[in-house]
């Protein structure tokens, strides 16, 4: 490993754990109602929102309520856009209009609704010909806001949950969402989006320039409200991009800076979550645990990503002459291969789905160092508020398969593990595959399903249909992006598999939340740890062995094959 | 209990929208026009008075006497409307034997580099079709061409890339990089560019 990329690695690895704690103790605080710092700015605020809206904000909600709001808004938010992004030519802050050459046909404009509402921002389109300033802004960037801040509630309330005993109330949905907005993501994203335009990121809503090159030639820059998108988009675990490129674009990631700031927004949130896990259940020890289990999973992906790019590939090495070859197709050479990696594994385990390089033309391992971590679940970090849910389940799975070879019932933060319990578990683990998998097979068995491959046929092809719906099911949003996914077929079938991925998981959870909260707890002597490392590396092989055994024939046919006809050529 | 939830659902939407797609980025917009209004507004450069470009926005060039950008797979080359990669996979026969194997002839011939010396970034596409930036090696492999077309000392040139070599961001973030149009403005302002073996050549 180089050593500025190690450097790199630790540094951003050492800022995410430092945060861990200050982080996740002001959640517990906000989502508590107890007093912050910031009381007499965002308690007026606050006020105001409940006010105009009309919500009762003693009023506590059971898990059915909170599921039936999240659902609520999560649909609204997502025909308000459809409406938006319809009519969004003849809407007024679209001084970029001269440059939309692509037309918002009904199922793009679905697919992308879908998709922002959802948080998994897949793009089935290129923003600077596709997007008005408008749609970026009241529909993209305050989607980007609302789900994230949906995603950071339901996170919360998991959570109260667990913690609950013998109580059916998980709190107050619309309590929470404001408070994720105005505490957490709105000021955070102030600040953030300051110090990126600092860095260039342009924040304008001025036309398209026309510029005439040194050599003479026109250039026409497309730029736009940047700023405002780019923070948001990777503080809420969404990553849509301005650009076509995403965050490789100059305009989004200007400088080395930037991208690591940019990939600690996506990190810190999700990763102090198992610190308010831990203060709110009164188990700090449980939440370190299932912390140190996401940054051994976090140190592995970026070990064997960069192993991989940094040897690059022996048609490079071929053609270039060079002993080494460092893989620097559809890299950025500001970033190199340390910035490149960092951001696919921050990206990937942190269900955002941004990126700063072209993952389509990592090497065959190292672009499947992403896409493994999508089919883990998003454990580490996870999406804001889901990433938990994930992590908790792996453990309490962990727990029942503990459980049966020593004969025990499994019971987790002194809560026993029933058969409701683990049917609910059962549900979320399988719908999964479930969706993956046939979709998968649907999309390579059917014509429309392999027109969006361009160039990429046999293998490599095979995995950015994979892929597609791996991130899209994961509401992570990455794509191998040499597949063109504006097609019908393609719109309609991801967006099933970003519906299926967002209120598919997030309700059999809230349930699961009742159920245990409304659960009476008891102390038994037998039950197994949790507090203890040697749990965490059980709930790690857990992950690991759930998903070999439910990925590894498909995986086989994609990076697998094509890792090995590559060095065995 | 869906049904309860519509109406707040409906007004919290709207609200919150107002708050996070106008609200807040006016007042991002506003601050930063305040404060950074070189960047908000794109990283400009002007050469007499005249914008040539943005400072983060790579350009083509072609001439001799000027340094030349990565291969760009954005429209026909840095076009800044429709920015992306070649999304070539990596066993893809196209990306080794078209675009890299042309990348690296032209290389050969213009800049007479050797094979087995030639900096990846000179030969591969960017992520996004606009990196402003090459490696420092590469800049080195064109130091010779340059300065033949500018008449001047090889030591000359290699000394006006150094200075506008850019290290580690803070010693450890990014790779150190030259910004080609910058150096390229930084080139017409020190030296002509009469390239003694065209006729007539560029002003």
């Amino acid at each position: 490993m180089t050593s500025s990329g190690a450097l790199q690695y630790a540094l951003f690895l050492g800022a995410v754990t430092a945060l861990v704690r200050p982080l996740g103790a002001y959640h517990a605080r906000v989502f508590a109602g107890e007093h912050t710092w910031f009381d007499p700015v965002f308690l007026p605020l606050e006020r105001g929102i409940h006010r105009i809206a009309g919500i009762d904000a003693r009023r506590q909600m059971s898990w059915r309520s909170y599921a039936g709001a999240f659902v609520s808004f999560g649909g609204v938010g997502t025909l308000l856009l459809y409406v938006i992004l319809r009519v969004q030519v003849w809407l007024p802050l679209a001084a970029n209009v001269a440059g939309i050459t692509t037309p918002m046909t009904p199922d793009l404009a679905a697919n992308t609704a879908i998709s922002f509402a959802t948080t998994a921002t897949w793009q089935a389109y290129s923003g600077e010909t596709t997007m008005t300033y408008l749609s970026q802004l009241v529909g993209l960037t305050a989607q980007n806001f609302i789900a994230a801040a949906a995603g950071l509630a339901v996170g919360i309330a998991f959570i109260r949950g667990l913690a609950n005993e013998r109580s059916n109330s998980l709190g107050n949905f619309w309590v929470d969402v404001v408070r994720a907005l105005v505490w957490v993501l709105l000021p955070m994203s102030i600040i953030g989006g300051l110090v990126l335009i600092w860095q260039g990121v342009p924040m304008t809503i001025a036309p398209y320039l026309v510029v005439t090159t040194l050599e003479g030639s026109a250039q026409t820059i497309a730029a736009g409200p940047v700023a405002a998108l780019e923070f948001i988009k990777q503080l809420g675990t969404n990553g849509g991009g301005f650009f076509n490129a995403n965050g490789a674009h100059p305009f989004e990631t200007p400088s080395p800076l930037a991208n690591l700031l940019e990939l600690l927004a996506i990190a810190v949130l999700p990763a102090s979550l198992p610190y308010t896990f831990g203060r709110m259940t009164r188990r700090a020890r449980d939440g370190w645990v299932l912390y140190c289990v996401m940054v051994a999973l976090c140190i592995g992906a970026i070990v064997v990503a960069h192993r991989a790019e940094q040897r690059g590939t022996p048609a490079l090495m071929h053609a270039t002459g060079a002993a080494t070859a460092p893989n620097l197709e559809g890299k950025e050479v500001r970033f190199g291969i340390g910035g490149s990696v960092l951001a696919a594994v921050a990206t990937s385990i942190g269900a955002t789905g941004s990126t700063n390089a072209m993952h389509d033309s990592f090497t065959p391992l190292g672009g499947a160092v992403p896409f493994a971590n999508m089919l883990l679940g998003e454990i580490a970090f996870g999406g804001l508020g889901t990433g938990l849910i994930s992590i908790v389940l792996v453990a309490m799975l962990a727990l029942f398969i503990t459980g049966l070879m020593i004969g025990r019932t499994p019971e987790y933060l002194r809560k026993v593990i029933g058969p409701p319990e683990l049917k609910l578990m059962m549900w979320y683990l399988l719908a999964a595959p479930a969706v993956v998998l046939v979709l998968t097979a649907a999309a390579v068995a059917v014509p429309a399903g392999l027109a969006g491959l361009k160039w990429n046929g046999g293998m490599h092809g095979f995995t950015e249909i994979f892929f597609a719906y791996a991130s899209a099911f994961g509401n992570n949003g990455q794509s191998f992006a040499g597949q063109s996914a504006n097609t019908p077929f393609c719109n309609v079938t991801t967006a099933i598999a970003m519906m299926a991925g967002r209120f598919g998981l997030v309700i059999p959870a809230l349930a699961l939340a009742g159920q245990l909260g409304s659960a009476r707890t008891r102390v038994h002597e037998g039950a197994v740890p949790t507090a203890t490392m040697l749990f965490g590396g059980i709930v790690l092989a857990t992950a690991i062995v759930m998903g070999a055994l439910t990925y590894l024939p498909a995986f086989a046919l994609g990076p697998v094959s094509e890792h090995l006809s590559m060095r065995g050529r | 209990m869906m049904r309860k939830q519509v109406r707040p659902a409906i007004v919290m939407t709207l609200l919150l929208c107002i708050i996070t797609g106008f609200i807040y980025p006016g007042v991002v917009t506003g601050l930063a026009q305040l404060v950074f209004s070189r960047q908000a507004n794109g990283s400009l450069v002007e050469v007499n008075g005249r914008v040539v470009g943005s400072a983060l926005i790579g350009q083509t060039f072609m001439q001799p006497y000027y340094f030349h950008s990565r291969p760009s797979a954005a429209g026909s080359g840095y076009d800044a409307t429709a920015s992306g990669g070649t999304n070539k996979g990596p066993t893809d026969r196209k990306l080794a034997d078209t675009l890299v194997a042309q990348a690296i002839d032209s290389a050969v011939k213009i800049d007479h580099v050797t094979k087995g010396q030639i900096p990846g970034d000179m030969v591969t596409s960017s992520a996004s079709g606009l990196d402003p930036h090459i490696s420092p090696e590469n800049a080195h492999q064109q130091v010779p061409r340059v300065a033949t077309s500018r008449r001047v000392t090889v030591e000359v040139i290699q000394a006006l890339v150094d200075a506008h070599t850019e290290t580690r961001q803070f010693g450890f973030f990014g790779e150190p990089r030259v910004n080609v149009l910058l150096l390229n403005i930084a080139l017409d302002s020190a030296f002509s560019r009469i390239d003694p073996t065209r006729k007539g050549s560029a002003k």
